[in-house]
């Protein structure tokens, strides 16, 4: 089992949000979830990864055997979470090869060549069809959407976490970049890591093999099945999960 | 007294106190003796003694100044103002004597000649005593030599410039300046020398209760380019330090000079240093800053665009932590047609540390189609600490471009959790963060200088942690 999480219960601000969270991701595994705006998606990564601005008020998450629930986020990430961010965060005056180098320092605890970790870089670049001109950037400043979307990706296959959350990676891409990011994922996955992709669309579900998914409405799980439950939602929505 | 132990040890490397070691060290205070004595001291000739006594009387004539930090608890009396190290002027690294040499050592300053810089100058308390240059600028005819030794080798030229620029009226350091002056840096380029290669120099403070009053003139004549760097960095004490220098900078007609410094001064540092520019025709004049330490700073740079076609930049950083009032900026004067001035100011203040903007942009009458564009950016690292900006614009003519932009802001917890989420520990992300404000000023620096601020940053935030 690399991630489990129960009857987690969240606040944000007083409000109760996640009201009794179970989840079962096992290595080698694909999970979605799905579910209707504002219904806790989010809040359940920012919870995994321990954000400060969510109070967790009951429960707990077991990450690779150790209990992680109050963990502090650098310690989780460096415990092999990552998180790609719905809107990922400008960082002016720090390139993105320094910021993944540094990163990537800290996440392994060893010391990164520089050489070979620009090759490395450049060659996912050339994968997820990024300007590798973009490297000498400032991190996701002045980046299009998809292109800040793209280099999430590129960080999660940089880090190589051993559970990547893909938190919306898809939404607003157009349709070519969605299969970039499909491709990004597959290339990342293995049998000894898993991903948790959150998402309103099954078109980034198409290449992948998904094991499992769960809808998310009013901060439950209400329902878990396989690829098919994604079709069936896409067809008919949400409105039979909501009493 | 062991708290203050402990605040010093992460600057350690920074605050290298020798032994107050010095052959000589006047009456504190301040009078015409002193002036008469220093200037004896110095084998000043006639005109130079007469100009230091005239500037004792205007200084004491002039008030502080009634505006900016409250520097009321700066006591004259108590400062003494001259100190000379145990050693002469000296041309090689091993005439310098071995305590000196080790703190020299640790600011890098022998890798720094090893890096063919062009020349070094080091100022150890408030004589040069240890000075060289490539051969091939001897040979252009650039001069690069202590203040005192141009007063007696290029006297024409120094009589023509000294305190001309900055004039001994200015305000009360400055004539206080004119008095008791004492080593610093003299530079000319001639006509059409471009200078390839960084001339540097460092100043040091080290001694108790002394001021230091270097004095740096350079002239860039006519076509001429120059790029000069002045970094200093001072042992931290525990009585009130005073440094008031004085930088003038005449760029003559199509020359160009830029000016970088790092001023890294110890925490009970006042810094009232005066820096004007002259600019010619087409000519350009960049100055780069960063000011760390120092418990208060009134720094403000200033350009005066006198020839047609002058422009002018300034890039500068001031980072104020706790108990620090860094009161930094630039001046701005568009004498005539199509002059130009671009203004990137920005300051981190943490710990309640403060920093203001002040600054001045006159465009007069005469300098149609000029353009003046100001940014200042102030980050501000947590609830206690203060951002200030007090621009002063003005504008005599409406054929200009003019753009003043301030920006004021707070690490937002959404960017910590980002970069925290890849792996870095809080303060990895503050630093990293702040490291990102600093860049467009660092990168105007030579690397070595970038890298030296970047472990300034990484002490001062250290020092904000625990
Ligand atoms: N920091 C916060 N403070 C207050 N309320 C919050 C906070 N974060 C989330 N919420 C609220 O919690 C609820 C769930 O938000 P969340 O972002 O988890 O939804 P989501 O399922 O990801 O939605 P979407 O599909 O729109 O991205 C929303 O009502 C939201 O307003
Ligand atoms: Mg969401």
């Amino acid at each position: 089992m690399l991630l489990e999480i129960n009857d987690l219960c969240v606040n944000a601000e007083d409000k109760e949000i996640l009201k009794g969270i179970n989840l079962k991701i096992n290595k080698g595994e694909i999970h979605v979830i799905m579910g209707p705006n504002g219904s806790g998606k989010t809040t359940t990564a920012n919870a995994i990864l321990n954000n400060p601005a969510y109070t967790k008020i009951g429960g707990n998450i077991i990450f690779d055997g150790q209990d992680i629930t109050n963990e502090k986020t650098d310690e989780i990430a460096r415990k092999g979470v990552f998180m790609s961010f719905q809107l990922p965060e400008e960082i002016p005056g720090v390139s993105v090869t320094n910021f993944l180098k540094y990163a990537k320092n800290k996440v392994t605890g060893e010391p990164v060549k520089i050489f070979s970790f620009k090759e490395e870089l450049k060659k996912y670049m050339e994968e997820l069809n990024m300007n590798p001109k973009y490297m000498e950037r400032s991190l996701n400043v002045g980046f299009s959407g998809g292109e800040k979307k793209k280099n999430e990706i590129l960080q999660m296959l940089v880090l190589n976490p051993k559970l990547a959350i893909l938190d919306e990676t898809d939404s607003g891409l157009d349709v070519d970049a969605i299969k970039t990011v499909s491709k990004g994922i597959e290339m990342f996955k293995n049998e000894n890591n898993a991903v948790l992709i959150i998402t309103h669309n099954t078109k980034i579900l198409h290449s992948l093999k998904v094991d499992y998914v769960h809808v998310l409405v009013n901060g439950k799980i209400v329902k878990t099945g396989t690829q098919e439950l994604a079709k069936e939602i896409e067809e008919n929505g949400y409105s039979k999960y909501k009493n | 007294m062991a708290k203050t132990k402990l605040e010093e040890i992460n600057r350690n490397i920074y605050d290298i106190k020798n032994k107050d070691e010095y052959d000589f060290k006047i009456k504190k205070g301040l009078t015409k003796e002193i002036i008469e004595e220093i200037s004896k001291q110095k084998n000043d000739p006639d005109w130079m003694r007469e100009f230091r006594l005239k500037a004792l009387d205007v200084y004491n004539k002039l008030e502080l100044p009634t505006w900016g930090p409250d520097i009321s608890e700066l006591n004259m009396d108590e400062i003494a103002t001259y100190v000379r190290p145990k050693t002469g002027l000296s041309n090689s690294w091993e005439d310098v004597p071995e305590d000196i040499k080790s703190t020299f050592d640790k600011l890098g300053i022998p890798e720094a000649e090893k890096k063919s810089l062009a020349g070094v100058g080091a100022q150890y308390d408030s004589e040069v005593v240890y000075h060289s240059m490539k051969e091939d600028l001897i040979k252009q005819g650039v001069v690069y030599t202590d203040m005192e030794t141009a007063v007696r080798e290029y006297p024409d030229l120094v009589r023509d410039h000294f305190m001309k620029c900055v004039p001994v009226n200015d305000h009360k350091f400055v004539a206080l300046h004119g008095a008791v002056w004492s080593g610093g840096s003299f530079v000319y380029v001639p006509k059409g020398v471009k200078v390839d290669i960084p001339l540097q120099s460092y100043f040091r403070l080290n001694s108790p209760e002394s001021g230091q009053f270097e004095h740096t003139l350079i002239i860039v004549d006519e076509g001429a380019s120059l790029h000069f760097i002045e970094g200093c960095s001072a042992p931290k004490y525990n009585k009130v330090n005073l440094h008031a220098g004085c930088v003038e900078l005449y760029v003559k007609d199509n020359a160009y000079l830029r000016y970088s410094t790092i001023e890294n001064w110890s925490k009970n540092m006042l810094n009232l240093n005066t820096k004007k520019a002259i600019v010619g025709k087409n000519a350009q004049v960049d100055w780069v800053t960063g000011s760390f330490g120092s418990k208060i700073s009134m720094l403000y740079p200033m350009s005066i665009l006198n020839g047609e076609g002058a422009k002018t930049e300034y890039t500068g950083i001031s980072f104020a932590g706790k108990g620090q009032n860094l009161d930094n900026g630039f001046k701005v004067v568009h004498n005539a047609e199509n002059t130009s001035s671009l203004v990137n100011a920005k300051s981190i203040s943490k710990n309640g540390g403060k920093c203001t903007y002040r600054s001045l942009v006159r465009i007069n009458e005469k300098a149609k189609n000029s353009k003046s564009s100001v940014s200042c950016e102030s980050l501000m690292l947590d609830d206690i600490s203060i951002s200030d900006t007090i621009p002063v614009n003005d504008i005599r003519t409406d054929e200009v471009e003019f753009s003043h932009e301030a920006k004021i802001g707070k690490i937002s917890d959404k960017t910590i959790f980002y970069l925290m989420s890849r792996g870095l520990s809080e303060e990895d992300a503050k630093a990293m963060i702040v490291r990102g404000f600093a860049y467009p000023i660092s990168k105007e620096l030579p690397v070595e200088y970038a890298v030296e601020m970047n472990n300034l940053i990484n002490l001062e935030l250290d020092g904000a942690i625990g």
